[in-house]
C-alpha cells in the first residue's frame, strides 16, 4: 500500500495542477511543494485534500493541515501513509 | 451539416432558461448534457463546447442546457437546490425533446429519473464537492483574517445563503448536495488509459478553464458509438 499511496498522491498532483508526468515522477521526499510550485495556492490545497480522501478513502480532520503538510512531497506522502494505516 | 451553436430555451418556474445547442434539429439522436456544477462547470465548458460540435459533424444534436440560477439565467441561485435543478433537467430533457443523457462530474446528482439512456463521465458525490468548496471558502476567510470552519458555514447557512466558489447557496441546497450519490449507473465511464475509460486529464479540479482537442474528440468518439447503440 504504501508505494500505491505514494504513487496515488502523485497522480493528483499531476491532475490538480496540470503538473507533467516527468515533473511528478522526480519528485522525491524533500521535493518543496508550497511556496516553491505556483501553481499549488491555498485554494488548490482545498481541491488536494478532498481528492486524497476520495482516492484514498480516508478522513482529513481540517485541524490536522498546516503548512507543514504542504511543505514537502515526503510529509504530504508520510501524512497520507499514516492516515491510510491508521 | 452546420456545426454553428444556436441559443434553444426551455421553460422552468416561470423563467426561460438558456440552453446551447449545436447539430440539426432534424436529428434522430438529441443529447442533453448536464453539466458539472458550479465553478467546475466553468472549467470543462470549453471542453465540452468542442465535444458538441464534432457531434454535430456525426449528425448527433447537443443540448447544453442552463442549471436555473447559473450561467445567464434569471433565477435566483439561492432559491435553488438539488431538487430544483432535477425537476429543470427533467423539464429540459421533455420540453427539448432529448433521446439521450450525458452527465459530467456532478451533473450526475441532477439528472435522474429521467426515463432516457443515461452515461455518466466521472460521478461525483455532493459531499465531496461540498466539502472542497467548504474548503476553499476557509481558506479565502483565513487570507482575510477570519477564522471559519466547516461546521461554522454550515451552521451560517441556517441564517441565510453562504457565498461558496463564487455561488450564494442555500441551507437546502447545501444539504442536498450533502446528501446526494450518483445511483447505480450501467454507463459509468472514467478518465483513464484502459479500453473502457476515456482518455483525458480531470480538467474540473483545475485553477482555470482549459481547452483539449483530444479529450473533446475522445468524447464525441464515445458519445457517438453509445447513443447509436443504444435509445431510439
Amino acid at each position: 500500500m504504501s508505494n500505491k499511496v505514494d504513487s496515488i498522491i502523485r497522480l493528483i498532483l499531476s491532475d490538480m495542477l496540470g503538473l507533467s508526468p516527468l515533473q511528478v515522477s522526480q519528485m522525491d521526499e524533500t521535493t518543496e511543494l508550497f511556496g516553491a510550485i505556483p501553481e499549488l495556492d491555498s485554494m488548490a490545497v482545498a481541491g488536494l485534500l478532498t481528492e486524497m480522501e476520495d482516492r484514498l478513502d480516508i478522513m482529513i480532520d481540517d485541524d490536522d493541515v498546516d503548512g507543514e503538510l504542504f511543505a514537502t512531497f515526503g510529509n504530504l506522502v508520510a501524512f497520507a501513509k499514516a492516515k491510510v494505516d491508521g | 451539416m452546420s456545426t454553428a451553436p444556436r441559443h434553444l430555451s426551455y421553460h422552468f418556474k416561470g423563467y426561460d432558461e438558456a440552453c446551447l445547442a449545436f447539430g440539426d434539429a432534424s436529428a434522430t439522436r438529441r443529447i442533453l448534457i448536464v453539466p458539472p456544477l458550479f465553478d467546475e462547470m466553468n472549467r470543462v465548458r470549453a471542453v465540452l463546447v468542442g465535444t458538441m460540435r464534432a457531434l454535430a459533424e456525426f449528425s448527433v444534436m447537443t443540448l447544453l442546457p442552463d442549471l436555473p440560477g447559473c450561467n445567464e439565467s434569471l433565477a435566483t441561485i439561492s432559491a435553488q437546490t438539488i431538487d430544483s435543478w432535477q425537476r429543470a433537467m427533467a423539464a429540459a430533457a421533455d420540453q427539448l425533446t432529448a433521446t439521450h443523457v450525458v452527465t459530467i462530474r456532478g451533473g450526475a446528482l441532477v439528472a435522474t429519473g429521467i426515463a432516457l439512456p443515461l452515461w455518466r463521465l466521472a460521478p461525483v458525490k455532493g459531499a465531496s464537492l461540498l466539502k472542497t468548496m467548504l474548503r476553499t471558502r476557509m481558506a479565502s476567510d483565513k487570507e482575510a483574517g477570519r477564522a471559519t470552519t466547516l461546521e461554522s458555514l454550515m451552521a451560517d447557512a441556517q441564517n441565510g445563503p453562504v457565498d461558496l466558489s463564487g455561488y450564494h447557496l442555500g441551507a437546502t441546497m447545501l444539504a442536498g448536495l450533502e446528501a446526494a450519490s450518483p445511483a447505480n449507473n450501467a454507463f459509468d465511464v472514467t478518465l483513464g488509459e484502459s479500453p473502457d475509460q476515456l482518455p483525458g486529464k480531470p480538467l474540473w479540479l483545475r485553477a482555470e478553464p482549459q481547452e483539449d482537442a483530444d479529450m473533446s474528440a475522445a468524447l464525441a468518439a464515445a458519445l457517438d458509438r453509445w447513443s447509436a447503440s443504444c435509445g431510439r
